[in-house]
């Protein structure tokens, strides 16, 4: 991290894109993103009623291969990958060894005719990851698998909204109501081969798209074209966080981290303790025994007030019981929204918790979650 | 947008119309579009005292949260109220339907020493780099 301040910011293959579009640019993660175009509001409605169009460029992509690639991510991580079925995905952590979370991270079996195994991981996080699995692999060294680092091979655009599949069957070879959610297919967009994922991080359906770096605004492009009769826009990175925030899910550095168990970020659910062992995997088997002492609650403010904003204190009483993970106003409900880490006892649906907003506590109360959920197709 | 003429300006981004003794403040339209979507303003109450480059109120996007600053001191003498209850006119109308407070002013020579129109427009174009 020492070094971050100093090294030059990079931009992703789509950066030109961006800033002929007008869009707001901000470092993020080491990168020049677009944080904005037409505005946070206007871009989170679109993705909720049409479609949206995001450059991931920024986020990492690693293939694991090799004959012992399936037990290496077995070890490496939380989630039960021998289920994967050839092009089968699923959501899991690479954890440390103290039943903390490195990364969060998705697994891609990759499909038939394939071998081995693309895993996503978060931008902020390349690095780490990276040493993390070479730590595990000199650990593991009775393992024969190869973990390559491919995040400057490929681009990453998704494509996310009630009408990504058709824009995006415009200009895909395959037919994508044949790709069920978490899958992945190899296949051509715009005449370049890409891999195809139905996976997002907004609550809505569509794809996820990695292409080689050389033909992202190939792909980017057909796609803008593709869309432009039915709604489709870029979106940036705050549309992408409130999008993902009312869909309750978890952003790493907040509601996930070194020091926070994924039962107590409410990701239990990506923790397989049956599937054999795992690094980390005593310390988790703990946590579930003995019930997560903290826990990541949903709360809405009461009326109107200021947002409740990350690491913001909560407190019960007068006692600080926790602090906010991820706020903001939901441009869906109307409402300010958040995500806050506070000791279990306090927890549950309808009771209340005060935010201390710039030194005053302000009411909110616990609510369920996920804060939106788009109706069955 | 160039700031408009008759005002005065702070480099934190807020404006003031002097009408006698009473002065109107705003937050400029550059400050609106740094800010984004605005979904929340607090505004002090009417009888309040204000010090010069003390905030005053919070003007809050979806994304942060900001303070604004006063640009003089003296005597809250009026607040846009609705603008509590529809705080997105600032973004559509910065100079105009979105003021934010008049003041009764204590010192008229504080807002002679605020930026003229030309020196806030080289002032916001500069911090752009």
């Amino acid at each position: 991290m020492g070094d971050s301040a100093t090294r030059p910011l990079k931009r992703t293959a789509l950066f030109d894109r961006h800033y002929a579009a007008g869009a707001r640019i901000i470092p993020f993660a080491g990168w020049e993103m677009p944080v904005q175009y037409e505005g946070i509001l206007a871009e989170h409605r679109r993705v909720r009623t049409e479609a949206g169009l995001f450059d991931l460029g920024h986020m990492g992509e690693v293939d694991v291969q090799g004959p012992d690639a399936l037990a290496f991510l077995q070890y490496t991580t939380t989630n039960d990958i021998s289920s994967l079925a050839p092009g089968e995905a699923n959501y899991g952590m690479l954890p440390n060894d103290t039943g903390g979370v490195v990364d969060d991270i998705i697994v891609y079996r990759m499909p038939e005719g394939h071998e081995g195994y693309m895993v996503v991981i978060n931008a902020a996080n390349i690095d780490r990851d990276l040493a993390r699995w070479d730590e595990l692999r000199q650990r593991r060294s009775d393992l024969d698998v190869t973990v390559r680092n491919v995040s400057d091979q490929f681009a990453m655009i998704a494509i996310q909204g009630p009408n990504a599949e058709s824009i995006a069957q415009k200009v895909i070879d395959i037919d994508l109501s044949q790709v069920a959610y978490f899958t992945l297919v190899e296949g051509t967009i715009a005449g370049v081969p890409a891999r195809i994922a139905r996976t997002g991080y907004t609550g809505e359906d569509g794809f996820e798209f990695f292409p080689a770096n050389a033909d992202a605004a190939t792909v980017w492009d057909a796609l803008m074209d593709a869309g432009k009769d039915e709604g489709l826009a870029p979106i940036g990175l705050g549309a992408r966080d409130t999008l993902r925030l009312e869909a309750r899910m978890p952003l790493y550095g907040q509601e996930l981290g070194d020091d926070i168990s994924p039962y107590e970020a409410g990701v239990g659910w990506a923790v397989n303790l049956r599937k054999g062992d795992f690094v980390g995997r005593e310390h988790m088997a703990a946590v579930k025994a003995e019930g997560a002492k903290r826990k990541v609650v949903g709360f809405k403010m009461v009326g109107k007030t200021a947002a409740p904003r990350t690491h913001y204190p909560v407190q019960v009483d007068g006692d600080v019981i926790g602090e906010v993970t991820s706020g903001a106003f939901s441009p869906t409900l109307g409402e300010n929204i958040g995500l806050a880490l506070i000791a279990r006892d306090y927890a549950g649906v309808g009771k209340p918790l005060q935010i201390i907003i710039r030194g005053k506590p302000v009411d909110a109360v616990q609510v369920k979650t996920p804060f939106y959920k788009r109706a069955a197709k | 947008m160039s700031a408009p003429e008759n005002r005065k300006y702070t480099k934190t981004h807020e404006w003031v119309q002097v009408d006698g003794d009473v002065v109107t403040v705003g937050v400029t339209d550059r400050a609106q579009e740094e800010l984004g979507d605005i979904t929340y303003l607090e505004l002090p109450e009417t009888g309040d005292a204000l010090t010069a480059g003390e905030a005053f109120g919070v003007v809050e996007s979806v994304k942060a949260a900001s303070d604004i600053y006063s640009p003089v001191d003296g005597e809250v003498v009026d607040r846009n109220s609705d603008l509590v209850d529809a705080p997105e006119m600032i973004n559509q109308s910065p100079f105009d339907k979105a003021w934010l407070i008049k003041v009764k002013i204590a010192d008229p020579s504080q807002v002679d020493a605020l930026l003229s129109p030309a020196e806030y427009d080289e002032f916001a174009g500069e911090a752009t780099h």
